[in-house]
């Protein structure tokens, strides 16, 4: 009964996966025709327009979309499990924030120097951010177990960041602006095939150690106490779920600035279809339905009113914040019950 | 090592925060199928020792031993085979069905990536079945009663195949069935599987009836420690616990609370247990009051003597002093209301007959239900 569900499931994610990616192939200001796709893809023949239009542009940002997705929804389930609250994320705690400062810092201090700022440079600033807020946000949650003060406090270390940001581009030349405005907006558009195989060489190796995490997660579930009786490290394991949720935050606002709600609410949507929290299942279950979503919502970013294009952040906040707000009435009201 | 003197020993023990002591000097025995309690007032320390104990907090100083090993040295995974525990914390994890929380004490058993093999079902369903919560199994954690979550805790813990059970005030916050319960199955845990246990209780009666050896924690060291029938006095209790309004009564487990202040303005003639509900009303009500004549090895002697001001006393089996029945002759005189609880006044109670009869002659009021004597003292 449970099994069939769960295959039905991931039957499901598989299939709106691959049809987001046609439709995602399919939809632009360009139109192609479905066999010209395929051929395109598969042969890498056809129009000329067409197979770089699909080759340079739409193939690597879908990719990135699915990609940088999956690690979103990741980081999220991770710090939900850690801080045991259902509406921990990487953006309300405060870490997409930090990223975004510590980027801007990085930018203007080095902008003398480089003209444009070099792939590694960001992803190491962008990740420094999240450390130092994650590093924060830790050092809080040590001192206050009531999990609503924790994002009450996440919220301000967000709005803390945000104006040291403003104040820093106060000070900064014009085309920093631009460029450090671009990115904060949050979007897939600017990937390209090396930075989707930079960005891989993150994520899939933190999302595979992650799945192999899952046993120790699931032990993790009935608090730290009972993990440390079974015979889990929690001390390490605690280390590890840190550094592979902000490893994972990091490499997504490095890449595409920062995106909102999706490592809150994807988690949950998978864990309603899957009705289970077991890791096993969890892991790649949220990476494909992150994946899904976050390919649905570039598609609507850059679709809804072509030829504006919408950052893909406004779409998931538009999608992801009342689904937030249902959780936590629903949660409020299983207390009371 | 030290594998005759019990199977698990803490010698010269410190426990505490930060490497500073809170309690020293514990030296713990407990053998396999034994029942090692710990009682003592809020905040005395209880769970500090138990935390040290399954290592959830380093010891500040002492060494401990299971099964003649070092505690302290011992691999998580040894120690998770030999050991499981029940906390007072309560998470209830959202979607996790009972079967799946129990199984999660698979944990030392289990490969890489926690695969449940048949063996370990059949010890998921066997400890289940120990509490009585097999037809549980599929319900979700969170929709459980405090009793039943406690019940599948406790699975939990069993499912682990400890050698030893430690147990965090499991009792708490549970109605008196589910304790009962709990504590069955660890009395049959002990006997059965020769599991040592070692748990805290905040009830001292149970403390009392389900213990093989009680350590009473207060201060800076162990206050007390042996069998139930050496450390259950009432004084001791009172001592630990810092009683100062209302007793505690050891011989049968009851506890009152603390008597009117005052000279005593009513008499109550009980005896045979009846004239308990009329102390607790007076109690209640807040008149002082005397009890008698009453023999000492009546069953309400306990109440009365915790409840009244003064006791009119009869030796055991043997005809009231006359000393004795006539000062509570006496007394009538200053009383303003008596309470004849209806035992029957015959062989040696007629005594108590003549106090009666004597009463109605001075015209004290007589009332001989709890409700009566609330009407006539006008409440």
């Amino acid at each position: 009964m449970k099994k069939v569900r769960y295959a039905a499931v991931f039957a499901g994610l598989i299939l709106l996966f691959l049809a987001a990616m046609v439709l995602n192939i399919n939809t632009g200001s360009v139109d192609i025709s479905l066999p010209e796709i395929l051929r395109i893809l598969f042969w890498r023949e056809g129009d000329e327009t067409a197979v770089s239009i699909i080759w340079k542009i739409r193939l690597p940002r879908l990719l990135t979309a699915a990609l940088l997705g999956g690690a979103l929804a990741l980081s999220g389930f991770l710090l939900q499990t850690f801080f045991r609250n259902p509406i921990a994320g990487p953006f309300v705690l405060g870490i997409s924030s930090g990223a975004k400062m510590f980027l801007a810092l990085v930018t203007i201090a080095l902008s003398p120097l480089l003209p444009r700022m070099p792939m590694p440079v960001t992803v190491l600033a962008a990740f420094l951010g999240s450390m130092v807020s994650m590093a924060f946000v830790l050092l809080v949650s040590g001192k206050i177990k009531n999990m609503s003060t924790l994002l009450v406090v996440g919220m301000m270390i967000s709005y803390i960041c945000s104006a040291v940001t403003d104040f820093l581009i106060n000070f900064a030349k014009e085309a920093d602006i631009v460029n450090l405005t671009y990115w904060s907006m949050g979007s897939f558009s600017a990937a390209s095939w090396s930075d989707l195989r930079a960005a891989s060489m993150v994520v899939l190796p933190a999302s595979v150690l992650t799945f192999l995490l899952s046993k120790p997660i699931s032990a993790y579930a009935l608090g730290e106490g009972y993990a440390r009786s079974v015979g889990v490290n929690v001390k390490a394991f605690r280390v590890l779920l840190i550094l592979f949720s902000s490893l994972l935050s990091a490499c997504v606002t490095a890449f595409a600035g920062p995106i909102s709600f999706v490592g809150i609410a994807v988690p949950h949507i998978t864990r309603l279809l899957l009705k289970t929290d077991k890791p096993a299942l969890m892991i790649p279950a949220s990476f494909l339905c992150s994946g899904v979503f976050c390919m649905f919502c570039d598609l609507a970013a850059r679709t809804m009113f072509a030829p504006t294009e919408l950052s893909v952040s406004t779409v998931t906040s538009a999608v992801g914040a009342p689904i937030v707000i249902w959780l936590m009435l629903k949660r409020r009201k299983g207390h009371e019950g | 090592m030290k594998a005759d003197s019990g199977y698990f020993v803490s010698e010269d023990l410190a426990v505490g925060y930060r490497s500073l002591p809170l309690i020293r000097e514990i030296s713990l025995q407990v053998k396999r199928g034994e029942i090692l309690t710990l009682i003592g007032p809020n905040g005395s320390g209880k769970s500090t020792i138990l935390k040290t104990i399954t290592r959830q907090l380093a010891a500040v100083s002492g060494a401990a031993y299971l099964g003649g090993e070092d505690l302290w040295r011992m691999p998580p995974k040894t120690l998770a085979q030999r050991q499981s525990v029940v906390l007072t914390e309560r998470v209830r994890p959202e979607l996790m069905t009972c079967w799946e929380l129990v199984a999660t004490a698979r944990y030392p058993y289990t490969g890489r990536f926690g695969r449940l093999e048949v063996r370990d079902q059949a010890a998921v369903e066997a400890a289940l079945r120990r509490v009585q919560g097999l037809e549980l199994a599929e319900r979700l954690v969170a929709e459980l009663s405090d009793g039943q979550f406690q019940r599948v805790m406790l699975a939990r813990a069993i499912c682990q195949e400890p050698e030893m059970i430690v147990l965090d005030e499991p009792t708490s916050f549970l109605d008196i069935r589910h304790k009962l319960e709990i504590l069955g199955i660890l009395q049959k845990m002990a006997r059965e599987e020769g599991v040592a246990v070692v748990m805290s209780l905040h009830e001292v009666d149970l403390a009392a009836k389900v213990s093989d050896r009680v350590v009473c924690v207060k201060g800076e060291t162990i206050a007390a420690c042996g069998p139930p029938e050496k450390i259950f006095s009432n004084q001791v209790i009172a001592k630990l616990y810092g009683i100062e309004a209302g007793q505690y009564d050891c011989r049968l487990g009851t506890v009152e609370l603390a008597k009117p202040a005052g000279a005593p303005m009513a008499l109550v003639v009980g005896g045979n247990g009846t004239g308990i509900p009329f102390y607790r009303a007076l109690q209640r009500l807040g008149l002082p009051f005397a009890a008698g004549i009453l023999w000492k090895n009546d069953i309400e002697a306990p109440v009365a003597e915790a409840l009244a001001a003064q006791v009119f006393w009869a030796e055991a089996f043997l005809p009231p002093e006359l000393e004795v029945h006539m000062s509570a002759l006496n007394f009538l005189e200053k009383c303003a209301l008596v309470a004849d609880s209806g035992c029957p006044k015959v062989g040696l109670n007629e005594a108590n007959a003549q106090l009666l009869w004597q009463a109605r002659e001075k015209g004290v009021a007589v009332a001989r239900s709890v409700e009566e004597l609330a009407g006539l003292l006008g409440r």
